[in-house]
């Protein structure tokens, strides 16, 4: 039993039907990445995984408990499962610190000053410790990504879901960034990753999905689906990758 | 040449400005005959502003002589009906009226402190998610409908006058201030509602979704994230409402509370001149525009703090 199953998942927006049958496993301390023309549901499937969206048909299993569907708790299922958004989404009216440690105080119901230490030593170990005090749209766009990376990880996730996390920063912001999720890779984070930076995934994951139309057309280790795709459309979409220089 | 026509113009609208900007420009066009380019530009340029100064400090003049003319036009009768001295310089006139006064000071801040409140409530009740809250949604949104459909006076009359005769349980017995916070409370908890609501729904669904990603339940977004942002957002429209009830406050004269106004009536009944209603709007303007000028101030105070977000 993998440590998170999603078996036939089906996800519609109105007469859009997005999510065709996703299956897919993720054991404990894999990353896996999804890639894929954009549109074709990554993001989708990442926000039915944390219960953001309401899935139609299908079971999603964390650690061998559903976690989706009708009377699940969604507040506890989601401080099992971490996720960072492409637009960062901090709150602007409140300061890094208080960004991060709004979770553990409101919902893990720590002291604040536990909840402070906490945070200071993670905005520490990515080099924002100064930050601390500083409101959000003082940051740069890396620097506000990798506390909102932060805000995440301070609810000490059983399983990450990064959704493009890059694609809105400058292309010098981005290996800050990246670094971060390197460190937790090698940390033994389970995640599950949708990006558009190949070389990345290539390196840090366990296994690559190609998702196409809402279904995976193909999934397998990096070597196997960056070096020797076997779906034509999987060529074709690493083929227009390469060429706009990414890979 | 362009700065030439405006220049007269500007000479016949108003001659102290005009005639420096006809100057300049002629002087323009002497510097460009001679092929001054940059002198040229410089002295088109000060035509420009003294033709503008012809408008903005003409037009300034010419409604202030204006109004000096209707001020003492027919021997002054303007004047002296709404500004009577005997009236103005009158210490015991002033010291009933600001007595008076403090009533609608009162009324107003309680009834302000109220309507944050309640209006914070409905507005949250009527963005409520799910089938379950369905009926008390219904509810609040009946609330809104009646009570931004009916004219204040006439929730005052009804409230204020029937609650009391018809002994309506809880509030059948209360001060005639009382009655009129609780008429002005509901009809300005409608319209401040909607200004609520629409500050909430101008927070971006994605900062409910990292709310909610967090762990935080749906009220807990609400509390910590959304209503904080939305707070900022709506000081401007709110600051309109305040002032509007700030002045509405004068509607519970009708109902016969001893306020600004039924004491501005005596003493316009005694002395047969409009100037004690004069003093009131002097006095509502003594509050309404520092309370302007303030809360603009906090609202700036909070954009500098909190820039951007979505
Ligand atoms: N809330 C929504 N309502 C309607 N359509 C949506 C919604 N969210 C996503 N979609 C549609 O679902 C499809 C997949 O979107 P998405 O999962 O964001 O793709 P990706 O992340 O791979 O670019 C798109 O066609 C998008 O328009
Ligand atoms: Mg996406």
């Amino acid at each position: 039993m993998a440590f998170l199953e999603i078996r036939d998942v089906h996800k519609r927006f109105g007469p859009a039907h997005i999510l065709r049958g996703i299956s897919l496993d993720v054991e404990l301390h894999q990353v896996v990445c999804l890639i894929g023309a954009s549109g074709s549901g990554k993001s989708t499937l990442l926000r039915c995984i944390n219960a953001l969206e309401v899935i139609d048909g299908g079971v999603i299993n964390l650690d061998g408990d559903r976690c989706s569907g009708q009377g699940i708790d969604v507040d506890a299922l989601r401080q099992e499962i971490g996720i960072v958004f492409q637009s960062f989404n901090l709150f602007p009216h409140m300061t890094v610190l208080d960004n991060i440690t709004l979770a553990p105080r409101k919902v893990l119901r720590l002291p604040a000053a536990e909840a402070e230490d906490r945070a200071m030593q993670l905005l520490t170990r990515i080099g924002l410790a100064e930050k601390a005090k500083d409101y959000p749209d003082r940051l740069s766009g890396g620097q506000q990504q990798r506390v909102a990376i932060v805000r995440a990880l301070a609810m000490e996730p059983r399983l990450m879901l990064l959704d493009e996390i890059t694609s809105a920063l400058d292309p010098e912001l981005v290996a800050e960034v990246l670094n971060i999720v390197r460190d937790l890779a090698r940390d033994g984070m389970t995640m599950m990753l949708a990006t558009h930076e190949m070389h990345f995934a290539k390196e840090v994951s366990s296994k690559v999905c190609f998702l196409h139309e809402g279904v995976i057309l193909e999934e397998g280790p990096p070597e196997q689906i960056f070096g020797d795709p076997t779906e034509e459309r999987t060529q074709a979409f690493l083929k227009r990758i390469i060429d706009a220089g990414r890979l | 040449m362009l700065t030439y026509r405006k220049a007269a113009t500007a000479s016949l609208l108003f001659p102290p400005a005009g005639i420096p900007a006809m100057y300049h420009s002629l002087e323009a066009g002497r510097l460009a005959r001679e092929g001054d380019v940059e002198g040229a530009r410089t002295a088109g340029g000060k035509a420009r502003d003294w033709s503008w100064y012809a408008v903005g400090v003409g037009l300034t003049v010419y409604v202030i002589a204006f109004l000096l003319f209707i001020l003492f036009n027919n021997h002054g009768a303007v004047r002296v009906v709404f500004f009577g001295w005997s009236i103005l310089t009158n210490g015991k006139a002033w010291h009933s009226m600001l007595k008076g006064f403090w009533i609608n000071i009162q009324v107003f801040f309680i009834t302000e402190i109220i309507v944050l409140v309640w209006a914070l409530v409905v507005a949250i009740v009527r963005l409520l998610p799910g089938k379950a809250c369905r009926p008390i949604r219904m509810l609040a949104t009946l609330y809104v409908d009646i009570f931004r459909g009916i004219p204040a006076i006439l929730v005052v009359y009804l409230v204020g006058l029937g609650f009391l005769q018809a002994k309506v349980p809880l509030v059948g017995d209360l001060s005639d201030n009382q009655y009129v916070i609780l008429a002005l409370s509901l009809t300005y908890g409608a319209y401040v509602s909607e200004v609520y609501r629409a500050g909430i729904e101008s927070v971006h669904w994605s900062q409910v979704a990292a709310a909610r990603s967090l762990g935080l339940s749906y009220t807990q977004s609400l509390r910590h994230v959304v209503v904080p942002q939305a707070v900022r957002r709506v000081i401007p429209p709110l600051l309109n409402d305040f002032i509007g009830l700030q002045k509405d406050t004068a509607i519970i004269s009708v109902i016969g509370v001893l306020d600004v106004v039924n004491r501005a009536r005596f003493i316009n009944n005694a002395k047969g001149t409009l100037a004690a209603y004069s003093m009131a709007a002097l006095l509502f303007l003594a509050v309404t525009i520092p309370f302007t000028r303030w809360l603009e101030w906090l609202q700036k105070r909070s954009q500098n703090r909190m820039q951007g977000g979505h």
